[in-house]
């Protein structure tokens, strides 16, 4: 296949699942079946051009970057500026090409799924329309080549979630949960586009590759390295608040309020990981200082997720704190300059993820199903302290959700084994290299921690008893169109689909084909060359695997010790460290201080102007009203007594004058006849008189 | 009195043009007074016969006086002929009059006014 070929399969990849949302939210209720199928159809055969232009791209171009511009907006002689074309374009390369099959992929699995789950729901067209514009939106990311057309992706991926995690609005939570992800996502993005305007203001540019070559070639925004780093860390914003990281990763879990499978769509591949890709798509400008910044949010966010994740009881929740902590892990590998095995990890994560996403759909779906049977509408039924012993039950669910478990703690012979602990041989290097051991040390401890929360997970909900009998009895496996999925995405959670090798990546195609870009920046303000990297990253990469297996073990060992075995009371332990414990299931009290201070202080602020507007602003309005209406009620009195007096006095004069001058006209000619005689007197003495 | 008869009795016994105009003069005063002051409407014509008198009296005296020779006469035959109709006239208005409201005084007879 020519490559522009490629590049047109690529946008057609881009426009189905839009065509689909089109379709369906204009004709969707007409449609049979309320059109789930064509929107299927439309990412199913998306997914499948994907993988051919994947293929196609890996076989016959692999170093190539396909490209495709054109002039959006040509302002010719911008004063001040020069010519000043405005270019847009998508580009496909290797990190593109595979993401592109992630997201459909995902996706398509998503939408089979929701067929099953959403069944009966009431806006099930308009459900799959907007899984469609989220996927198109997503891709839009994916492909663009500059950010201007990036940023548009950015904002439509931003309203696609916040609709989808507002499907079910009647519900208070849900549409506070999505009105919660919009704004703060929101003040990421705030930091994303005024670090898009620094660039901009120097490359005149949105061309990621010309602000590339740019800055190679010696300029640097408004001439200075700080400025650069600035920049780096204001587009780093704008991945800080689209995937989660502390300190805005406080909307993340709260969007579980949306469908079970768009919160798969949303953790795997779509939103999160738009983040992720941001990082990827910009690291070659990110200087040394911002790519410390990136890792320390990266370990601070892992770390803070996954000791939240552990004192959590709703099994979403849990799942959406792992989600921020494997987000903080691949901002921490970028940030290490780990870019493969971050980008690896990605796509990894993207599988167990949205498996355990589905899965955990699965396990609700049946369980609503048993409370609904039992006319139960008390029972929360994503709690996993009302689950237990499901494994009999659900097979399926729960061998493919103990494979994602395994694959999510870095057990071997998992893909997760394989991008952790690349991630974690990078961690290793870049503590040696810079000094800042608190970054391994935490790497290590999340991986344990994330292995030990994520079999409490397993373990309450599918071993052990069933707190109701009763209820149990009620408990079906879901249907094929959900459990297929699942397999499908357990399959993928094994390493031979990524490397050959199951202890090691560096051989695999992922790690062939998505190579740390090259840095731009100067070399007095760049990270440690990849050559150097590598160097120390071939060195730690046995003690990675050595320590990652010792810790995922451990965590897994003490798991089922505390939830299996019993062996150890887990009650105890909380109720000894209970204020920890209270720490961790209040989420390091995030919500409650962004309650407190940024919403309180917004409420304060508002009441604050809202009292400057009924007192000073209503109070100038009142009284330049009371002013003019003293001032109307005194020219009124001066009308009615001054300007009617005169007229009325004008015209009581005339009546005056009249009822006087008409006593001379009495009608009777005797009496004119004495006025002419006298006015002829008169007349006559006057003019003797002159 | 001696001067008053010694002057008046002279100039009453020369007949002149002024002699003339002062018995005009009373003459048209009169007529006037009784236009002015008469209720009755035939009273009121025969005032304004005076005045018509009066004026002939001029008229002739002046033809006489004045210079004005048979012009004055003439007028003073106009003067008359016009009395004379007009005399016809109001006395035939007179009587209708009386018979419509069966007086002849003018102030009851104020119908048009108002």
């Amino acid at each position: 296949m020519s490559q522009e070929l490629l590049i047109n399969l690529s946008i057609v990849i881009l426009l189905l699942p839009l065509f689909g949302f089109a379709l369906l939210i204009f004709f969707g209720k007409k449609l049979p079946r309320q059109g789930d199928w064509l929107e299927t159809m439309m990412i199913s055969s998306a997914l499948v051009l994907a993988l051919i232009v994947l293929f196609q791209k890996l076989t016959l171009y692999h170093d190539a970057t396909l490209m495709l511009n054109f002039t959006w907006v040509d302002f010719h002689n911008v004063p001040g500026i020069g010519p000043l074309k405005i270019v847009l374009g998508i580009s496909v390369d290797n990190l593109a090409a595979i993401m592109m099959v992630v997201v459909t992929l995902i996706s398509a699995i998503v939408h089979w799924f929701s067929i099953g789950y959403m069944h009966g729901d009431v806006r099930y067209s308009r459900y799959f329309a907007f899984l469609g514009f989220f996927s198109f939106s997503m891709l839009l990311i994916v492909l663009a080549n500059n950010l201007l057309l990036l940023y548009v992706g950015w904002e439509l991926v931003g309203i696609s979630s916040y609709l989808l995690i507002g499907h079910w609005y009647e519900k208070k939570s849900a549409s506070d949960a999505a009105i919660k992800a919009f704004i703060v996502n929101r003040i990421g993005d705030i930091g994303f586009f005024i670090g898009i305007m620094i660039l901009f203001a120097t490359f005149h540019t949105f061309g990621l590759e010309e602000i590339f070559d740019g800055i190679q070639g010696g300029r640097l925004p408004f001439g200075s390295e700080a400025w650069l780093t600035a920049a780096g860390v204001l587009i780093f914003c704008g991945a800080v608040g689209k995937s989660a990281q502390f300190p805005l990763h406080v909307w993340l879990p709260d969007a579980m309020e949306g469908p079970t499978p768009v919160s798969a769509l949303i953790h795997a591949a779509t939103m999160v990981a738009a983040g992720i890709y941001l990082v990827a798509r910009t690291f070659p400008i990110m200087t040394a200082d911002a790519l410390t910044i990136i890792a320390y949010i990266g370990a601070i966010t892992a770390f803070i997720a996954a000791t939240i994740a552990i004192a959590q009881n709703d099994i979403k929740r849990v799942l959406a704190y792992s989600t921020v902590s494997q987000l903080g892990y691949m901002i921490m590998a970028f940030g290490v300059g780990a870019y493969t095995a971050g980008f690896f990890h990605l796509v990894t994560h993207a599988m167990f993820k949205a498996g355990l996403f589905l899965g955990s759909g699965s396990v609700i779906y049946a369980m609503h199903n048993a409370l609904h049977h039992q006319q139960d509408h008390h029972t929360d039924a994503q709690d996993i302290r009302n689950m237990g012993g499901l494994r009999t039950k659900m097979p399926v669910t729960f061998w493919t959700f103990t494979i994602y478990a395994l694959a999510i703690s870095g057990v071997p012979l998992t893909s997760g084994f394989l991008s952790k602990d690349e991630i974690l041989a990078g961690t290793l290097a870049f503590g040696g290299l810079t000094g800042h051991t608190v970054i391994p040390i935490i790497g290590f401890l999340v991986a344990g921690l994330t292995a030990f929360y994520m079999f409490r997970l397993v373990i309450l909900t599918f071993m052990g008893d069933h707190k109701d009998a009763q209820r149990l009895e009620h408990i079906h496996e879901s249907p094929k169109i959900m459990t297929v999925p699942l397999i499908v995405l357990a399959v993928l959670c094994f390493f031979i689909f990524y490397s050959f090798n199951p202890f090691g990546a560096t051989s695999g195609w992922i790690a062939r084909a998505v190579e740390r870009p090259d840095s731009v920046v100067p070399a007095s303000v760049a990270a440690a060359p990849t050559e150097t990297f590598e160097e120390v990253l071939h060195d730690s990469h046995g003690t990675a695997m050595v320590l990652s297996l010792l810790l995922a073990g451990v965590g897994i060992f003490i798991a089922f010790a505390t939830y299996y075995w019993k062996r150890i009371n887990a009650d105890r332990i909380a109720g000894s460290l209970s204020p920890i414990h209270n720490f961790l299931i209040n989420k390091w009290y995030f919500d409650d201080v962004y309650n407190g201070i940024v919403v309180g202080g917004t409420l304060a602020w508002t009441r604050l102007m809202r009292w400057f507007d009924d007192t000073i602003i209503d109070g100038i309005v009142n009284g330049s009203g009371s002013i003019t209406k003293v001032t109307s009620s005194v020219s009124g009195k001066f009308d009615s007594i001054v300007i009617d007096g005169l007229v009325n006095l004008t015209a009581y004069l005339s009546g005056f004058g009249g009822l006087i001058l008409r006593k001379s006209q009495t009608g009777k000619v005797q009496t004119y006849i004495v006025f002419v005689v006298m006015s002829v007197m008169v007349f006559y003495f006057v003019f003797r008189l002159v | 009195m001696e001067s008053f008869l010694s002057e008046f009795v002279p100039w009453l016994l020369s007949v002149k043009l002024a002699h003339f105009l002062i018995v005009s003069a009373i003459l048209f005063s009169l007529g006037i007074y009784g236009i002015v002051t008469r209720r009755n409407a035939i009273l009121v014509l025969m005032g304004i016969e005076l005045v018509l008198n009066a004026a002939n009296i001029n008229f002739i005296a002046f033809s006489r006086y004045g210079g004005v020779n048979l012009d004055g006469q003439a007028a003073a035959i106009f003067v008359i002929i016009l009395a004379a109709s007009e005399a016809a006239i109001a006395l035939a208005i007179v009587l209708n009059i009386y018979h419509r409201f069966q007086t002849v005084n003018i102030d009851d007879v104020s119908n048009l006014k108002e």
